[in-house]
């Protein structure tokens, strides 16, 4: 399969490559996807009190597009708030990258990647609020 | 010897290649100069030449297997083989019996045509292989009823290269009184066939993973006893009725010349390709976490299936740009299921996504081979420091335990 010049450069040089500590509680882990299918991405927001994604950082076992995917969301999240990274689709990234049909599954989990990560974060600080309650 | 040609082509078990001594006799076959008449044609000179080629070719055919040159029916390839055998022999003795056996690891043009066979009412079992991709006979011995008319076993697996022990299974299906139909479109120049010694009914065989042509084949059929099949496709009765349709002789020459080089120089050419195999898999089995997929003995000297734990197939043969392989791993979205052949194998899911295959053949070099060690290495270090899977594995998180959101 030929991949498009943005796959390619992401894969070539993916952004925000790593790990943020999981157990932070400015920290929200979303990890999507299965080994067996041949996909696992895991993304991580680091979130300030304000409600804004301040730092973002990918790990993804998976094909081109995949990594492709993942790589681009990080870059897409940081500087949004929670809601507004809530709303990003997966056709804003299958635009971006020209993903051909067979791979917008890849797309679709980096979408549930971003929504993990928020429903983490979201979980952590409401369990925070109750116990100060 | 000595050269790195890139981008380097390690996927012989797709195809090979035309040699160029083939090309030429084959290029002698084509125009107004050369030998272009139709065999068929008993009338004049440009027939009985053309006739002339095609029986040179049928000899170099049968050959090489151990055959009579009348016991060769030429066809388009092993797909158009496996079909003419399984669903010619299957339908030929459907009053005597409907059911048949094969393996799960077979080829798509075997498993393919059991499928359409079922859907017309014959019963067919699927064998699993062991976890070498070898066949227990004693379970398949067990499988064989009554009603079984035919057994379909492969000779080599295109996609792991083990060899299958025909020999024991001929002799079992002979004793049986079962039709034994062989897929061995991988086995010629890398594998001994002797249809005679090793109870062999039907054999298919093809011209493109010898260094011949494309589009051209064959099947053997046995004619002591003499198996009958249906033909499939009818038209001017060539080949004995039992493949009609204008003979090639283009292919036909080509596919003979390579048979015929293939069986002359099989020896020196498998101790070469097998040393290079084998320094292939020395390059790379320090490596953390690879594993070899199917029995490493029963093997063609030319393939190597490896899986790189925790790092995608698909992904790294995107590393591999200057190298051509080919993965068990097939992300798309028509399907996300990896190769089918490695889980009969009880490989699990994410190995099978992890594996690549490695063929090498008549034209690779030690230099291709120490570029692919190199660059599969880089790859696959690059690769798993991306992997989430491979962080785990070295925080010593057992993967099995990990509930994964499936999707
Ligand atoms: C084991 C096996 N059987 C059958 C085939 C099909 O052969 P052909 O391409 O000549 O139809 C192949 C090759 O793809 C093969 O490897």
């Amino acid at each position: 399969m030929a991949y498009s010049d943005k796959v390619i450069d992401h894969y070539e040089n993916p952004r925000n490559v790593g790990k943020l500590d999981a157990d932070s509680e400015n920290v929200g882990t979303g990890m999507v996807g299965a080994p067996a299918c041949g996909d696992v991405m895991r993304l991580q927001i680091q979130v300030d009190d304000n409600g804004v994604i301040e730092d973002a950082k990918f790990k993804t076992y998976g094909c081109g597009s995949a990594i492709a995917s993942s790589s681009l969301v990080t870059e897409m999240v940081k500087g949004k708030t929670l809601d507004e990274a809530a709303a990003i689709k997966n056709m804003e990234i299958v635009e971006e990258l020209a993903l051909p049909p067979v791979k917008i599954h890849c797309s679709v989990l980096a979408e549930d990647a971003i929504a993990a990560a928020i429903e983490d974060i979201k979980a952590k600080r409401e369990k925070k609020a109750e116990s100060a309650a | 010897m000595g050269k790195l040609n890139i981008p380097v082509y390690l996927d012989y078990s797709a195809t090979t290649p035309v040699d160029e001594r083939v090309a030429k006799a084959m290029m002698e076959c084509l125009t107004l100069q050369g030998n272009f008449g139709n065999p068929a044609s008993r009338s004049h000179v440009f027939g009985w030449k053309a006739e002339d080629a095609v029986t040179e070719a049928r000899a170099n055919v049968a050959n090489l297997i151990g055959a009579n040159p009348k016991e060769i029916i030429w066809t388009s390839g092993a797909t158009e083989s496996d079909n003419l055998a399984i669903k010619g022999a299957a339908h030929f003795n459907a009053r005597k019996g409907k059911h048949i056996i094969t393996l799960k690891t077979e080829h798509k043009a075997v498993l393919d045509t059991c499928r359409q066979l079922e859907s017309e009412g014959f019963e067919v079992t699927y064998l699993d292989p062991e976890d070498n991709g070898l066949v227990d006979i004693t379970k398949l011995a067990d499988a064989i009823r009554e009603d079984t008319t035919l057994v379909s076993i492969m000779h080599v697996n295109n996609e792991i290269g083990v060899i299958q022990d025909i020999g024991a299974i001929g002799a079992l299906t002979r004793s049986k009184k079962i039709l034994l139909h062989v897929d061995a479109a991988q086995s010629p120049g890398k594998v001994a066939i002797d249809v005679d010694a090793m109870n062999i009914d039907l054999l298919s065989l093809c011209a493109h993973k010898v260094y011949g042509p494309k589009g051209i084949g064959a099947l053997y059929v046995r004619r002591k006893p003499r198996v009958r099949i249906e033909a499939q496709i009818h038209g001017g009765g060539h080949e004995r009725g039992m493949r009609s349709g204008t003979l090639a002789t283009h292919q036909i020459v080509g596919m003979g010349e390579s048979f015929r080089i293939a069986h002359e120089e099989m020896e020196a050419e498998n101790a070469r390709i097998e040393k290079l195999r084998d320094r292939l898999y020395d390059g790379l089995k320090d490596m953390e976490e690879v594993y070899v997929n199917g029995d490493l003995e029963q093997r063609i000297p030319g393939n190597l299936n490896i899986s790189f734990n925790f790092v995608e197939g698909e992904s790294l043969m995107m590393s591999l740009k200057d190298i051509a392989v080919s993965s068990g791993s097939a992300c798309t979205s028509d399907s996300l299921e990896p190769s089918y052949v490695l889980r009969a194998l009880g490989r699990n899911d994410e190995l099978a996504h992890s594996s690549l295959r490695f063929t090498l053949g008549r034209f690779t070099t030690e230099e291709e081979v120490d570029f692919t060690i190199k660059e599969v290495r880089k790859a696959v270090e690059k690769l798993r420091d991306l992997s989430p899977l491979w962080d785990m594995f070295k925080d010593g998180v057992d993967l099995d335990t990990v509930q994964w959101a499936a999707h």
